[in-house]
């Protein structure tokens, strides 16, 4: 961190609940954080009830769908020449995206550590992860609609409510992950010219580009377990 | 690690001022300009929706007389009247303007701390009024499916609009909810992170408290109109059930089958509710600032004030469907949700005695705010009572979907936050523009619209014990009426009309005191806040000049024995000599923080 982000004193901040109390009775501030990130973080919390409203739309809609609803672990097979495997292509999306957090908070670590060079090329990986998974959601896609016959207003596997909330759901998700992609490109671009060298070496929005990309890691992580292992 | 605070690097920063009449005026990032371009759009959009409950009341006060006003048009006015009144009015002008103008100022911030993001919540904000206005001039019209958009009869032929004007209606909401998240996001995080030096959350003005709540409960509830917008948007567009079932429609079997159309009652009312209090929670803190400044004496109980403030903030978001014991949902959620709503009496109640002691020997200035704050008190204590009524189940059934329903909701939350904002407006309009608004005027609006609105609201409350049913175009041969009932819906028009025409002698008092308005100083209310403490009024752009102010003290030291004035600013450093109030609080005069 900066110089000029210490306090004068360099005093050490209370933990726990006296913590708690010693933040809502400070003056100034109540989060010893940028203003960045304090506002990501309620962002994140507004996002979550988004997701929480699609979610539990999803599963009122499964429930009130007469027709039968697919097995998802069916639906979502795919065989590479022998018996199929089940939500092979979910798995592997999966482990990219967790993967891709992973480079992300290595990415933070770089950052910093004011490595800039690293930090871009974390960041970029980062992005071509997240790259990856949109181009396997396409595919995905591309599966259910051109080959399957799945449309958002009727299936013939069932109920016509599955291709519904899940066009809208995973769209609705893979909206986010490519606007992440190119926040997170631009702001590795931004480290790599040296953008914030100029202000007073200060790496935080990293953090904060990663604070956003763990939320939509953590929102696939409910996405996998309630409409593909359900 | 610890981060340093705006108010200790303030000095470091260089402020930029905008040079030209377009980053000053129009494509302006200065909190104060954005709060005004806001207020004006919100109450242009209000007076077309004024316009509108004028026509319905011409309707229901006299069936038959108006060729223009057909069932359609009825149904359309009354969609968008509602609408427009509670999101594009009072939300955007309580946060986006009132919010916008005190936040910075009364923490004792330069600005917003994202300007820029505010600057485009604004320009959102006037696309999505663009956008809903746009649908009176599109085939088919706005849409009539009432303000809660229920489907299936929203999206379904017969409900007039529903070719064009349901598809702007959710997009209008959609681009309203990004507008207010980027507002919002600006409203918390300014409050929570750039306040001056000494001033901490407990010594906040209620205003603030308030506006805060209500944008918290702002970003946490429009998410699910945002999602129920989507979802009807799919319905509509590509013709998928979320919230449709399998239905007959002018006799031909649709292709929609098993959606759940409670489904989205739950998801809108989840947002519905909290928007009530979106609307009022503001209200209670500005009323709370209000009554303190004009009877010149403290708040009472202002820690229970907030605490209020932060209750009614939690459980309004599990009371919500208290809206639906008639919908068919499952019996057994009546007792829970009746429950969780008696239970808001009392923060609600609490504050309304705290309201009332204030007032209690206090030294009342019955100036024009005033009094419209102490008329809110007299018209929320109505509208929250009838709210008891209403949250009980048995009650509420014969209840439902009557006039009684009406006059309760309008009286709580239409004419008690109106009355907050009229109050005000009269209080800060000599910050904003520098004069004062003409206070004869300003009593002949006060009593035209409070005695207006008893002689509209108090005869609905009857009306709806007699059965009456809301929405109704005409009522045809409903015998079990008598025949006061339309005589008093004659009277009801008449006063609504009037109250329409008082609203002109505001607004010809706005703009006339422009010019005209007798000079206001920086303190004509000699008011504590630090807003009222300006080196320039109204303020420049960055508010406070060389130096941000420090603070030292609550809001509320009025009368303060032993003082020569009988108020002290916030910024007064204490004296020993004069008892601090606030002993709990953590700032430069307590030694805790540096």
């Amino acid at each position: 961190m900066p110089e000029a982000a210490l306090t004068d004193t360099g005093d050490i901040l209370p933990e726990g609940t006296r913590g708690v109390v010693a933040d809502f009775s400070a003056d100034k501030q109540t989060f010893q954080v940028p203003w960045g990130k304090a506002m990501m973080w309620i962002f994140l919390l507004s996002d979550t009830f988004i997701f929480g409203c699609f979610l539990t739309s999803y599963m009122t809609v499964r429930m009130s769908a007469r027709d039968a609803w697919p097995v998802p672990s069916e639906v979502f097979a795919l065989s590479f020449g022998g018996e199929p495997i089940p939500l092979i292509l979910i798995a592997i999306m999966t482990f990219i995206l967790i993967s891709s957090s992973g480079t992300m908070a290595m990415a933070v670590n770089m950052g910093y550590r004011k490595e800039r060079n690293k930090t871009f090329w974390l960041m970029l990986a980062t992005a071509a992860f997240g790259v990856m998974f949109v181009s396997m959601q396409v595919f995905e896609w591309t599966k259910l609609i051109v080959d399957e016959g799945v449309r958002p207003w009727s299936n013939p596997m069932g109920a016509a409510q599955f291709g519904s909330t899940f066009f809208m759901i995973t769209g609705f998700h893979g909206l986010h992950v490519s606007a992440g992609v190119i926040y997170l490109i631009t702001i590795a671009s931004r480290v790599k010219r040296g953008f914030y060298e100029k202000r007073g070496g200060n790496y935080e929005i990293v953090e904060i580009t990663g604070l956003y990309w763990h939320f939509v890691d953590l929102v696939w992580v409910f996405i996998f377990a309630l409409f593909y292992l359900w | 690690m610890a981060y340093v605070a705006i108010a200790d690097r303030d000095h470091d920063i260089e402020h930029h001022d905008p040079t030209t009449f377009i980053t000053k005026y129009i494509w302006s990032q200065d909190h104060k300009v954005i709060a005004i371009q806001y207020s004006i759009t919100a109450i242009f959009v209000g007076l077309v929706a004024l316009v509108l409950s004028g026509m319905m009341r011409l309707q229901l006060g006299f069936p038959d007389s108006f060729s223009f006003i057909t069932p359609n048009n009825y149904y359309q006015f009354i969609t968008m009247h509602g609408m427009i009144m509670v999101i594009f009015l009072l939300t955007a002008l309580f946060l986006g303007g009132f919010g916008n103008y005190l936040i910075p100022l009364m923490i004792g911030a330069r600005d917003m701390v994202f300007p820029y993001m505010n600057m485009l919540s604004y320009w959102v904000y006037l696309v999505s009024v663009i956008v809903l206005l746009t649908s009176f001039f599109v085939p088919g019209g706005p849409t009539g499916a009432g303000w809660t958009l229920y489907p299936p009869q929203a999206i379904l032929p017969g409900t007039p609009g529903t070719d064009w004007g349901i598809v702007l209606m959710l997009g209008s909401l959609a681009l309203f909810i990004v507008a207010f998240t980027m507002g919002g996001l600006n409203y918390v995080t300014t409050i929570l992170q750039a306040r001056a030096r000494g001033m901490t959350m407990m010594r906040l003005p209620l205003s603030l408290w308030g506006i805060f709540m209500a944008t918290v409960l702002g970003l946490l509830a429009f998410p699910a109109l945002f999602v129920s917008a989507v979802m009807m948007m799919l319905d509509k567009a590509l013709g998928t059930s979320f919230f449709m079932p399998a239905i007959v429609s002018m006799g031909e079997q649709l292709d929609y089958d098993g959606g759940s159309p409670i489904l989205f009652q739950h998801l809108f009312w989840f947002f519905g509710h909290p928007e009530v209090y979106i609307v009022a929670l503001p209200a209670f803190g500005l009323v709370s600032d209000l009554l303190s400044t004009h009877a010149r004496k403290n708040i009472f109980g202002y820690r229970m004030m907030v605490w209020a403030i932060l209750a009614i903030g939690g459980l309004s978001f599990v009371v919500w469907a208290h809206h639906m014991y008639v919908s068919g949902m499952n019996p057994y959620f009546g007792f829970f949700f009746a429950t969780t709503t008696l239970i808001i009496a009392v923060p609600t109640a609490i504050k309304v005695y705290n309201w009332v002691l204030t007032l209690w020997q206090g030294n009342i200035h019955l100036t024009v705010p005033m009094l419209f704050a102490i008329a809110f008190i007299f018209t929320f204590t109505h509208g929250g009572l009838t709210g008891i009524f209403l949250g009980n189940v048995v009650v509420d059934l014969p209840l439902s979907d009557t006039y009684f329903v009406v006059a309760h909701f309008h009286m709580v939350m239409g004419v008690s936050p109106i009355l907050v904002v009229f109050g005000s407006i009269y209080h800060w309009y000599p910050k904003i523009t520098g004069r004062m608004l003409n206070e004869t005027l300003g009593k002949v609006h006060f009593w035209g619209t409070l005695l207006g609105t008893y002689a509209i609201y108090l005869p609905m409350h009857y009306l709806g014990f007699l059965g009456v049913p809301r929405r109704y175009y005409a009522m045809g041969n409903t015998e079990f009426m008598p025949e006061s009932a339309f005589v008093l819906n004659q009277s009801i028009t008449i006063s609504a009309l009037i109250v329409a025409g008082f609203q002109l002698i505001f607004l010809y008092n706005l703009i006339s005191s422009l010019r005209n308005g007798e000079k206001a100083g920086p303190n004509p209310w000699r008011a504590t806040t630090l807003e009222w403490q300006t080196p320039d009024t109204p303020p420049k752009h960055g508010n406070w000049g060389h130096t941000l102010p420090e603070v030292h003290r609550w809001a509320y030291d009025y009368s303060v024995p032993g003082y020569p004035d009988d108020f002290i600013p916030q910024n007064v450093p204490a004296d020993p000599s004069i008892p601090a109030y606030d002993q709990g609080s953590h700032g430069p005069d307590h030694g805790t923080s540096s």
